[in-house]
């Protein structure tokens, strides 16, 4: 495909990499909403972004930024900075990152997948969750106008493995946060440090339409287990969830009423597609035709 | 590495939770319930497998490698051939039968063909890994093609896996990247038979999963028991 046209997926910041993935004198190439980009860190350790076509003539440039152990660009001119995810500035937290997993679905389908709670008895069984304990109980779901963002809160559900550093089964709280439409961050009950939170990610670099690559990361406290232990721990999780994924239609996420039936555990899910159809979102969404 | 192993006394096995190679061992070892411990390789994002100190393991910079009393065996074939003559004394996974062993060395060796075909599509498709992707994706359906046929032939004389009519380490070797063909674009539609195979695993006492091959969901084994994500039958 091509450069989408989509105003508000070109007008924001979007994910392109890991910042170890950009070696000096090693251009990469990518995609970002169906544009072929070129990436390359040049001597002086800048990255330089630009967009090419498919002939690999260098068009324009674009702005870059690395934060929260990634890459970021734009294909346009986001009308607001970068969210901010302030736990990065806690030093005490182990930060992982997972690498970049790609994902034959839209993008969105990926980040609503992330807030559903009510999967996790039957795909993550006996990790986040198990039968017959498949409740939801009832939490609050808002979009936050003042942050431009979407919340989830007072949820708290039985896991019997939460999170590697867990022991035993138990109730977990979670809370939930879309900071674009692309990005989504949670935060649950930590079992080392029961003041914290333990943060998990993803950052959704929309490629086309219907894929996608998502860079999961933890920022945890856990002194327990190694880096490689977390990733492991991470990536059979997210493994777990492709399989649905690549499966879902319609492949994009449909932004009509009476697409799909909803129950009250979907909350957060009803609160997203309302927020992405405040804001306009085209791609990686189904359009009523 | 993350936690060698400080006493070179009892089985190791270098893992990474995503590898269907890993996994078949994993899955062998389960089968003859033999008490392991695995110790993981960051193999995505890391590369670990390809760092010095692995190297020294392996030089072929491949996982996964088995490590028993001190003793370093690379190759997932190698180790189902090793683990089944060590410790499987039915001799039901690997019969001591010069043309059974033949047949299953025969399959052992396919298996290898479906990890450079299937395995490799599901590390370009899923990882982003650099290689010829519709080669390995053509490669990969002439070996399903291969397997579902020899599958229905098999049936026909009342065999249900790849050499006898119970599974040995040939259907181990073999099974995890036909399951797991899709994630690779690799449909497996035209294959019922493999897919039949791949439902008959689910069902094997002491079977356990890994992302991407989920259990048959609310199935009873052969015992009539329930399974959880370990592979443990509950009533």
């Amino acid at each position: 495909m091509t450069k989408t046209t989509d105003p508000v997926a070109i007008n924001d910041w979007q994910v392109i990499g890991r910042i170890d993935d950009f070696l000096k004198g090693q251009p990469k190439q990518t995609r970002l909403l169906g544009q072929s980009l070129v990436a390359e860190r040049h001597k002086n350790g800048d990255i330089k972004v630009h967009e090419i076509s498919e002939l690999g003539e260098t068009l324009r440039s674009c702005p870059v930024q690395e934060k929260f152990g990634h890459v970021w660009t734009t294909l346009g001119k986001p009308k607001r900075e970068l969210f901010d995810i302030p736990e990065f500035q806690q030093i005490d937290r182990k930060y992982v990152g997972c690498g970049g997993v790609m994902v034959k679905a839209s993008a969105l389908r990926v980040v609503e997948n992330f807030l559903d709670i009510g999967h996790f008895p039957y795909v993550h069984t006996d990790f986040l969750g198990s039968e017959p304990l498949t409740e939801v109980k009832d939490y609050k779901a808002e979009i936050r106008i003042d942050v431009d963002e979407v919340w989830a809160d007072d949820i708290s559900f039985h896991q019997d493995k939460a999170m590697l550093s867990a022991t035993g089964g138990k109730a977990v709280e979670y809370m939930y946060r879309v900071v674009s439409p692309f990005n989504t961050v949670l935060y649950k009950t930590c079992p080392e440090k029961p003041e914290e939170w333990d943060i998990i990610g993803l950052f959704a670099q929309p490629l086309e339409e219907n894929l996608c690559r998502v860079y999961a990361f933890m920022l945890v406290f856990d002194s327990q287990n190694t880096e490689t232990d977390l990733i492991h721990f991470q990536q059979m999780i997210f493994f777990q969830d492709i399989i649905i994924l690549e499966n879902q239609l319609p492949v994009g996420v449909p932004l009509y009423d009476g697409a799909e039936r909803s129950i009250k555990a979907d909350k957060t899910q009803l609160q997203f597609r309302k927020w992405l159809k405040q804001k306009g979102l085209q791609f990686g969404t189904d359009q009523e035709t | 590495m993350s936690s060698k192993p400080n006493t070179q006394k009892g089985l190791y096995l270098y893992d990474y939770i995503l590898s269907g190679n890993c996994y078949k061992v994993r899955l062998f070892l389960s089968f003859l319930q033999l008490d392991h411990e695995l110790i993981p390789i960051d193999f995505f994002p890391g590369f670990e497998h390809k760092q010095t100190e692995f190297l020294e393991l392996n030089p072929l910079g491949q996982i996964p490698v088995l490590m028993d009393d001190g003793f370093v065996l690379p190759d997932a074939q190698a180790i189902l051939v090793y683990l089944a003559a060590k410790y499987d004394s039915t001799e039901a996974w690997y019969p001591k039968d010069p043309k059974l062993q033949g047949r299953i060395t025969q399959w052992l060796a396919f298996a290898d063909s479906i990890t450079g075909s299937c395995s490799a599509a599901r590390l370009h498709d899923k990882l982003g890994f650099k290689l010829n992707i519709e080669q390995a994706r053509k490669k990969g359906h002439q070996n399903l093609r291969l397997l579902d046929d020899h599958l229905v032939e098999n049936k026909i004389v009342g065999k249900d896996w790849l050499v006898l009519n119970r599974p040995t380490i040939a259907d181990i070797a073999c099974f995890p990247y036909v399951a797991l063909a899709e994630e690779g674009g690799i449909s497996l539609n035209d294959y019922p038979a493999a897919r039949s195979w791949i439902n008959r695993f689910k069902k094997l006492p002491q079977f356990i999963v890994m992302p991407g091959i989920p259990p048959l969901h609310g199935m009873k084994n052969n015992e009539g028991k329930f399974f959880n994500q370990e592979g443990l039958c509950f009533s």
